[in-house]
């Protein structure tokens, strides 16, 4: 018999509860993804000495795989005397990775705001600070939304990369149910189901922030 | 069988949803004949060419070319619409010239007036190339054959345009408002050409025009068209110059006072 | 950035490897490394061809074909970008033997991800399609050109201009992505470097090496791709909107 339904049933309980690391992995990964890349667009703009140095390490993280970045943190900072767990070191280098594309997202978002807004703010002589928190930010960022939706689900659906430093999240528990019990079909086959019924959904969600969005920036 | 109209428009409608372009149009155009359609916009002019080069479907109705139907197939000594063979078949007749020129990007000049009758005609290339060669040299621009599309002008862009669709060797040409992406000075050598064309070719013509001069001195026929339906028609010195319907007079009028 | 930075990057990259293999705690694993980048390499070329046929079809399929096919189309793309890459490496990889299946890991490596990035690829197609303008369909209507005559000398040529950049991501999303075979036992650079890494337990060298190896290759990528944008478009982009 190809597909066991009891077997797969049996399984699932367990299954759910890896589903809930890689759900929090996820959120966590896209925290950090969100806010660092914020920090980095900013810095480039508000410093432009460090444009072509992040930039660069733009560039660096983009063209690397992700892999090789989890790896290197979870084994480069014991070197430093830091020992992360794997989830901590795992999350953080997702959340790296995925700031790096944030930030040109962030970076878009800025570069759609006229000349006319900065030279407003310089006008008033707003602060930079006040500049980017009241007056830029609040409408570059909501534009961007939806892209920053898709790179949400992109982040998503690589966290099983975290199985290859033995995070316990839906994939690495997939696989430990294959070699305990040599049936892959049905743990691995639910792992991809759940991330298709969650990726559909996020992009049903990202459609509809997109039209509120329009008919919000419409009006 | 010579007084069998080239072009034949029987009750044919067009409906965008609850919007009706066209509400039962009837013309028919003679061979050789050169008729232009004018009017203001939203008119269903524009809609007349579209519809007879099949760009557009029709709601109601027959068009025929020829005495053959276009739209429509006999079958069973009935009218069936047609599939796309058929409508390959008689759509060849007719080559069309639009206003925002459609030349193909990625080929030259002589490129763009080659590929059709090479891969649609199954021409040989060095027949075609001849062919090209002499409709580039008539519409002025043997020096440009090698140039792309980005490296012309508009009116040298639209003078293209015309060589290609009569590489064609179509017996019905359509042109649609083809001066109207063209800055003014440019307007000048499009009409030269299409004045050539019609003195030279034997080609029955039918054009959507705002340039009032060039009807009223070209064509044999107009038709004014108002709300997708014809209001008025006639030879152009009857029409404009004593057009018996209301709307025509205010249309010209305005137009007038325009230019 | 452009093109000369981009390059100056790669003889960057390209210089740091070439001094770093002069020194001993790098020169040692210099070698080993190479071979794995070749393995790397040779995944990342089949699964970027695998990928562009697939990609092709699959729009095609969705924007012309008859309704099973546009169907079986939508289904593919929607299942594989849907899961992600390494589900799918392991799927083909433990779960297909079980049908009867059993491939080789390398097969099955340029399988999921030629399939993988073949289903983002159809997207790029489509939109690449999509984004010819309206006239260019109607010209060639006038010239009573055949659908697949329109597709095949007009559009796709066309289409193919808009087609590089996103393309040129897709790949280097491949070439990230075959990081993943490592962990279906295939001895690629990461494979290797993890290997590397468990016996000597020397990171840092060990990473910065194939971190910069990475790099090469997706700037090569970068650049190839932006001068076959450059190249495609002589002659056709300035006057286009005119």
């Amino acid at each position: 018999m190809i597909w066991d339904w009891a077997f797969a049933l049996e399984i699932l309980p367990t299954l759910a509860r890896a589903a809930v690391v890689t759900v929090q992995a996820t959120l966590l990964g896209f925290v950090i993804a969100a806010v660092l890349g914020l920090v980095l667009a900013v810095v480039r703009i508000a410093v432009p000495a460090t444009a072509w140095t992040i930039s660069v390490l733009v560039e660096l993280i983009r063209s690397t795989p992700l892999l090789i970045q989890i790896f290197f943190l979870y084994f480069v900072f014991p070197k430093f005397g830091i020992v992360l767990d794997a989830f901590t070191a795992g999350v953080l280098a997702i959340g790296i990775h995925y700031a790096a594309y944030c930030s040109e997202v962030y970076r878009a978002g800025f570069d759609n705001i006229p000349r006319g807004q900065w030279e407003a703010s310089i006008a008033l002589n707003l602060s930079a600070w006040t500049t980017f928190r009241d007056i830029i930010i609040p409408q570059a960022v909501p534009p961007v939304v939806p892209a920053l939706g898709n790179y949400l689900v992109a982040l998503f659906k690589e966290t099983p990369l975290l199985s290859a430093i033995a995070v316990l999240e839906l994939m690495q528990t997939a696989k430990i149910i294959g070699s305990e019990t040599f049936r892959y079909t049905e743990p691995i086959t639910l792992v991809g189901v759940f991330f298709l019924v969650m990726s559909l959904i996020s992009a049903a969600l990202i459609r509809l922030i997109e039209r509120l969005l329009n008919r919000r920036i419409l009006r | 069988m010579t007084d069998q109209p080239m072009v034949r428009f029987d009750n044919v409608s067009k409906r965008y949803g609850p919007l009706t372009v066209l509400d039962g149009l009837n013309l028919d155009i003679m061979r050789g004949e050169k008729v232009s359609v004018i009017g203001p916009s939203g008119s269903g002019k524009t809609t007349v060419l579209r519809m007879l080069m099949t760009l557009e479907k029709i709601n109601d109705g027959v068009i025929w070319v020829e005495g053959e139907p276009l739209t429509h197939m006999e079958r069973n000594g009935k009218l069936v619409p047609a599939d796309l063979a058929h409508v390959r078949r008689v759509r060849g007749k007719i080559g069309m010239v639009f206003q925002s020129f459609n030349l193909f990007p990625h080929m030259t000049a002589m490129q763009n007036c080659i590929e059709a009758p090479v891969t649609v005609l199954g021409m040989k290339r060095a027949e075609a190339e001849a062919r090209a060669a002499e409709l580039l040299g008539m519409v002025g621009l043997s020096q440009k054959k090698d140039h792309y599309p980005s490296q012309l002008s508009g009116g040298q862009q639209q003078r293209v345009a015309i060589a290609r669709a009569l590489a064609m060797r179509p017996k019905i040409m359509l042109f649609d408002e083809v001066t109207s992406a063209l800055d003014p000075e440019l307007v000048g050598e499009v009409l030269q050409v299409i004045r050539q064309i019609g003195r030279e070719h034997d080609l029955t013509m039918l054009m959507v025009t705002h340039q009032m001069g060039f009807a009223r001195e070209f064509s044999d026929r107009v038709c004014f068209f108002y709300q997708g339906k014809i209001c008025e028609q006639g030879p152009p010195a009857e029409l404009f110059g004593a057009p018996k319907n209301e709307r025509t007079r205010q249309f010209l009028n305005a137009v007038l006072e325009a230019g | 950035m452009g093109i000369p930075t981009l390059v100056a990057m790669l003889v960057a990259a390209l210089a740091v490897i070439g001094v770093l293999s002069f020194r001993e705690e790098y020169s040692l694993f210099v070698p080993g490394l190479l071979q794995g980048a070749v393995l790397t390499l040779q995944i990342a070329v089949l699964g970027s061809l695998l990928a562009v046929v697939m990609g092709v079809l699959a729009a095609l399929a969705r924007l012309y074909g008859p309704a099973p096919l546009r169907w079986l189309a939508t289904v593919y793309v929607e299942i594989f970008r849907g899961t992600s890459a390494l589900v799918q490496l392991f799927w083909l990889f433990f779960v297909l033997p079980q049908f009867g299946v059993t491939l080789d890991a390398f097969p099955v490596a340029v399988l999921a991800l030629g399939l993988n990035v073949g289903a983002y690829g159809s997207e790029v197609v489509r939109g690449a399609i999509q984004s010819v303008p309206r006239g260019q369909w109607e010209a060639s209507t006038a010239l009573n050109m055949s659908r697949p005559q329109m597709l095949r000398r007009i559009i796709l040529p066309q289409a193919f201009i808009a087609m590089i950049p996103p393309w040129g991501n897709l790949f280097i999303e491949l070439l990230k992505s075959t990081a993943l075979v490592s962990l279906i036992t295939l001895s690629d650079l990461a494979f290797r470097a993890q290997q590397m890494n468990q016996t000597t337990l020397k990171t840092v060298p060990i990473f910065t090496l194939v971190l910069l190896m990475y790099l090469v290759m997706s700037l090569a990528i970068t650049i190839v791709m932006r001068l076959l944008e450059r190249r495609a478009s002589l002659g056709l982009a300035r006057g286009r909107a005119a």
